[in-house]
């Protein structure tokens, strides 16, 4: 019939690999110049859809983020991250093909092989939605101070929302079209985390953990929040 | 009962405030805090001529003496401004939230087109596409 149907159905058969139609890639950004084009290089290897939300960065994070190759969408101010996200979740919507969303953090924390392992679960129907862990296996290594920040923050996250998880405030989630429709992050700043996972919770979709290697780098390290950052975070939750 | 002249300056300070804040954009829902201001106003009025009217209140609540029960309400006064405050801006960047990400989002690319180009054909419905595949 038609030139295009070929190629559709050569796309098709290496749905596995590079090509993957149905999943975008959402990676909220904010002033990453450094590292943001690599991380879009590697996550396009594997993903063919990749969004950033550029959250008025101030360098020129957004022109590497599209010289990798990434859609760009450009909030005019900085709103926070999970506004940030929020956006992602909406342009995702717009493409009706889409039946997957990825959450992948700017800095370059977060495997390739990780994401690809959770939209395969997904896939295979396993759950709704699939939450990165870094405490389910040995691999991810923080220091103590953090893993007790990321452990109370958890610990508060299953108390108030009808979830059981063991890493609440990972960036890795994949997560299929009907929750992501259903999601409405209002926590502009890093409470967002624990928001997600409440309305997740309320909304009974099904979820399950997924372990993922959190990749500590210098780099990450040094834009990675600090642990007075988990003082606002919970005064945020609170006073919602 | 002789007025001094620091009762003068402050009833001409709560009087002005009350003004102020009545001079705010109107409507109807209004009304209420309105009603609540004037009467406090009024009350305000009434301790500067009456100063032992704390002492009553204090008394009355089981505080010992006027000028602690002041501390008391200001205190709470205070909190609960701050608090409505901050619920208020929370408010406010919610809505503005939403203009700024309406604003990207129409400013972007939408994520359809290009998939439309010619190298990368529009994933078409796995359903629909089977029909004029089984054609011909």
């Amino acid at each position: 019939m038609t030139v295009e149907q070929p190629a559709y159905t050569s796309k098709k058969a290496e749905q596995t690999g590079s090509g993957v139609h149905d999943t975008w890639v959402i990676i909220p950004l904010f002033n990453e110049e450094s590292v943001i084009g690599d991380v879009v290089a590697q996550v396009l290897t594997a993903f063919d859809q990749v969004v950033c939300v550029d959250d008025g960065s101030t360098d020129r994070s957004a022109a590497r983020a599209a010289q990798a190759g990434a859609r760009v969408v450009r909030h005019p101010l900085n709103l926070g991250q999970g506004a940030a996200l929020q956006t992602g979740f909406q342009y995702a919507l717009a493409d009706p093909s889409m039946q997957y969303v990825v959450t992948f953090d700017a800095d370059g924390q977060h495997q390739i092989a990780d994401a690809l392992g959770m939209v395969e679960r997904l896939r295979a129907g396993e759950a709704d939605v699939v939450f990165g862990s870094r405490f389910l296996d040995e691999r991810t290594k923080p220091n103590f101070a953090k893993k007790m920040v990321l452990r109370a923050a958890v610990g508060y996250t299953n108390l108030t929302t009808r979830t059981r998880l063991t890493d609440a405030h990972n960036g890795l989630r994949a997560i299929r079209r009907p929750v992501v429709a259903q999601l409405d992050i209002t926590q502009n700043r890093m409470a967002h985390a624990s928001e997600l996972v409440a309305q997740i919770g309320a909304s009974k979709a099904s979820y399950v953990e997924h372990p993922v290697h959190i990749l500590y780098t210098d780099y990450s390290k040094s834009k990675g929040q600090s642990l007075w950052n988990s003082i606002n975070i919970l005064a945020d939750l609170i006073l919602r | 009962m002789k007025i001094v002249l620091i009762q003068l300056v402050l009833i001409v300070v709560v009087l002005l405030a009350a003004v102020r804040l009545l001079r705010g954009r109107g409507a109807r829902a209004q009304a209420v805090r309105r009603l609540g201001l004037l009467l406090f106003a009024a009350f305000a009025v009434w301790s500067i001529l009456f100063p032992t009217v704390w002492t009553r209140i204090a008394k009355l609540v089981g505080v010992g003496r006027g000028t602690d029960m002041v501390l008391y309400a200001l205190v709470v006064a205070f909190l609960s401004f701050t608090l409505t405050t901050y619920v208020r801006f929370r408010d406010f960047e919610a809505r503005y939230t939403k203009i700024a990400r309406r604003l990207a989002l129409d400013e972007a690319n939408p994520p359809q087109p290009k998939l439309v180009t010619p190298e990368q054909p529009a994933p078409v419905d796995p359903e629909q596409q089977a029909k004029p595949y089984l054609d011909s």
